[in-house]
């Protein structure tokens, strides 16, 4: 037990562990300190200075976000010397800032411009720099853009880069007035190591990073009478959509969310919880038939441990930074792209609407995916698979400007076929899930019973831990599984980039001995995907998590195979998992990558 | 390419495999090749397994630590305040006459570029410049041009 630290706060007492920063102390008695550069989820900076604060018998200001508590301080957070010193600080950013607000995608979810309006920031602060600056705006990236003349230089996108995901793609360059957040030698950030997971856009404070919106596009397709627009609905953004909406985290709001989609004019409102059942059978199906050919048949090409491939961020990411080990990810497509393929083809054919008709959406926690869905791979249906993703933020920016009130909306249910879905779909949204659903149906494949965990909740693999093992033992398998009796598959679940690495690392050298690896780029899952309504941190993140693991206890269905609707699928068009139809709509490959 | 490879394998096993021999592997290639270029720094991330932006970012940072071509000979102009109040100006462009490049360009000969820099040290004798490894305090115009000059007689004895 650390020992307690009394101090106060603008005149309240106050006691906290040793440690804690006078920020969180402020926090503990609801007192805001404004912040830029702070991020719970990041190490402390302190290079912004909007946090200062004033220590009553010492002249010198303080960054309470970076200095923790002593006993007996007292601290005024609003004293007119920290107040004074703090909208300087917010009128120097601005003085070098392309203050742009009416034009600007941020505007109205902007830390920096809710700031200066706090603080009333006038027009005749300091010189306004920007005229002589010279700076870039990256369009060229299909998930991301990136705004330097809107960049404050807090570097939350550096450190979220390097401390969560581990791949460091933006760093701080050059130095003094020519201080800027660059990629390697300022290339466009499709051409670098980025993998488009938007953890940084979903940090940065200002309009510096933004996801690149299709939202325009999406309405004048819709308002076109010769398409058929089709959407889907990724499993993450039911627990997430409300937050966006006014409403608290950890939310449900499938059944509104569907009304909404259909008020806003979608023609059929589909779910890609379906095509994560649909996942499940393939990739299952492809461990067991790897396990079987790694084990009986010793096949060198058979690769162990087998990873998951849903996630875009993880696959672009392990194409950069282990291309020796692309043999190891599943060829499954993702739920996103196995949607698309079906809905130019199977759908497509079901409602009796030519393909080049159809306009496929999909609403994603995820920027990576923007990026997925222009992969050369994702044409299986001989169109562009899925045509426009947008993220949970910009469906909410679409709910808003069409004037919806969401938390009144009735509840609605998806349309059929390819609207159905288990409660394994469902989790796929958390890290874990795809690991819990892939177990929910390879042990009954291969034992005919269902996996030994009260009520299907496989609670080894859930939680927050960056990287879980788990280890099931396959007991009573069927005959033509009896290659698996007694075997005890080990499993690996990592979340977060930075924790990939290091599991990978740990594959490369020879220290763990996985079959199965599920790999998610986001922190959470894609419950905490890049997409996502912003604050997202791990309080949010966890009520999101409880809301997704709510939604599947309630499912009737719990298992991806018990899907009637992926039933009828199989009969109609696939007939077996790992077929040749499957292999040409829901299977792809991947390249290598350069290493910057 | 190759020839890089080797390069900073050497350098990386004589200065370390981790982010401490940053520094120094990146000095190492500019005492070899002048500059350090894109594939330098990819492979130097590579040996450090650090990001090849973060190399990148290290590299812009440091005034001395060339990313562009550079010529033989690289003039450093001390750009800081007191050399500033000195007359820094009148040899930059005594400097961009000579040799007709502006500040942050290289001869097509490929002889001399010419770069500002931070302070240099010798404030009290300033304005200054750096050749190379070479420091020149209390510049004049008339300096800088007979400066020059000796470097070009010295590479081309013949003229
Ligand atoms: S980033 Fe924020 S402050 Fe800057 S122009 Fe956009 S909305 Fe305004
Ligand atoms: S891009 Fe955004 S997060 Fe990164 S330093 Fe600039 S303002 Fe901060
Ligand atoms: S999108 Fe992800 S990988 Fe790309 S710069 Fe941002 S945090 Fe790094
Ligand atoms: S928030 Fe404390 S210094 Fe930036
Ligand atoms: S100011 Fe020029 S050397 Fe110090």
């Amino acid at each position: 037990m650390s020992e307690m630290i009394n101090l106060t706060i603008d005149n309240v007492p106050v006691s906290v562990p040793e440690g804690t920063t006078i920020l969180e102390a402020a926090k503990k008695i609801n007192v805001r300190i404004p912040t830029l550069c702070y991020h719970q989820d990041l190490c402390v900076a302190g290079n912004c200075r909007v946090c200062v604060v004033e220590q009553k018998g010492t002249d010198r200001l303080m960054p309470s976000c970076a200095m923790p508590v002593s006993e007996g301080m007292e601290i005024l957070t609003n004293s007119l010397k920290a107040r004074s010193a703090r909208k300087h600080v917010i009128e120097l950013l601005v003085s070098e800032h392309r203050a742009d607000c009416t034009r600007c995608y941020k505007n109205g979810n902007c830390e920096l411009q809710e700031l200066s309006s706090e603080y009333i920031i006038g027009e005749d602060g300091f010189i306004d720099l920007i005229p002589y600056k010279e700076y870039t705006i990256d369009h060229y990236s299909p998930s991301i853009i990136k705004d330097d003349s809107k960049c404050i230089r807090c570097q939350r996108c550096v450190r979220t880069c390097n401390e969560l995901q581990k791949i460091g793609a933006l760093a701080v360059a050059y130095k003094g007035k020519d201080m800027k957040i660059s990629t390697f030698f300022e290339k466009p950030m499709f051409e670098v190591v980025c993998t488009n997971c938007g953890q940084c856009v979903n940090r940065c404070p200002t309009g510096a990073l933004t996801e690149k919106t299709y939202v325009d596009l999406v309405w004048s397709e819709m308002n076109r009478e010769d398409k058929h627009v089709v959407v889907q609905t990724a499993p993450a953004v039911r627990v997430a959509l409300g937050e966006a909406l006014g409403m608290e985290p950890g939310m449900i709001v499938t059944g509104k969310l569907v009304a909404a989609l259909r008020r806003l004019g979608f023609d059929s409102v589909l779910d890609t919880d379906f095509t994560a059942d649909l996942t499940i059978i393939e990739e299952g199906n492809e461990l067991l038939q790897r396990l079987k050919k790694a084990l009986v048949d010793k096949d060198p090409a058979a690769k162990l441990p087998l990873t998951t491939s849903c996630s875009p961020g993880w696959v672009k990411f392990i194409e950069h930074a282990f291309p020796g080990y692309l043999d190891h990810v599943s060829t499954a497509k993702s739920p996103q792209q196995m949607f698309g393929a079906l809905a130019k083809t199977f759908y497509a054919k079901k409602i009796n609407v030519e393909p080049e008709n159809i306009v496929s959406v999909s609403i994603m926690p995820c920027t990576a995916k923007k990026y997925e869905a222009d992969r050369p791979e994702m044409r299986s249906s001989g169109y562009k698979d899925v045509d426009y993703v947008l993220t949970t933020r910009e469906l909410a920016l679409m709910i808003r400007q069409a004037g919806i009130d969401f938390a009144s909306l009735p509840d609605d249910d998806y349309d059929s076929i390819m609207g159905e879905s288990s409660g394994a779909g469902v989790i796929f949204g958390a890290t874990g899930g795809v690991m819990e659903a892939a177990l929910r149906t390879a042990y009954e494949v291969v034992t005919g019973r269902e996996v030994p965990f009260e009520n299907l909740n496989i609670t080894p693999v859930r939680g927050m831990d960056g990287v879980r093992e788990a280890t099931i033992k396959i007991e009573g398998a069927l005959p033509e599984w009896s290659f698996l009796e007694g075997v005890e598959l080990r499993c690996c679940v990592a979340h977060g980039l930075a924790n990939a690495k290091k599991v990978m690392d740990a594959v490369k050298a020879g220290t763990v001995n996985y079959h199965f690896i599920e790999i998610m780029a986001c922190p959470g899952g894609c419950l905490g995907g890049g997409g996502q309504p912003i604050p997202t941190n791990e309080e949010i993140r966890r009520k999101r998590a409880e809301a997704i693991y709510r939604e599947d206890a309630h499912k009737p269905i719990r298992k991806s195979h018990e899907n009637p609707e992926v039933i009828r699928l199989y009969e109609e068009l696939l007939h077996e998992p790992l077929s040749e139809t499957a292999h040409k709509l829901l299977h792809t490959n991947y390249r290598a990558r350069d290493r910057y | 390419m190759e020839d890089v490879k080797q390069m900073v394998k050497e350098l990386a096993g004589k200065y370390g495999h981790s982010e401490k021999g940053l520094l120094p592997i990146l000095q190492g290639i500019v005492d070899k090749e002048r500059y350090i270029s894109e594939e330098a720094m990819v492979e130097v991330a590579r040996e450090l397994d650090i990001s090849a932006a973060q190399v990148f970012g290290t590299a812009t940072f440091y005034s001395f630590l060339e990313t562009k071509p550079t010529g033989k000979y690289v003039i450093r102009v001390c750009k800081t305040i007191s050399c500033m109040m000195k007359g820094k100006n009148d040899i930059i462009r005594e400097l961009e006459s000579v040799l007709r490049i502006h500040m942050g360009e290289t001869t097509h000969d490929g002889l001399f570029s010419l770069r500002e820099t931070n302070c240099l040290g010798q404030c009290h004798k300033g304005p200054a410049m750096l050749v190379n490894d070479t420091p020149y305090a209390e510049l004049t115009p008339e300096k800088v041009r007979q400066i020059l000059c000796d470097i070009r007689k010295k590479e081309f004895p013949g003229n």
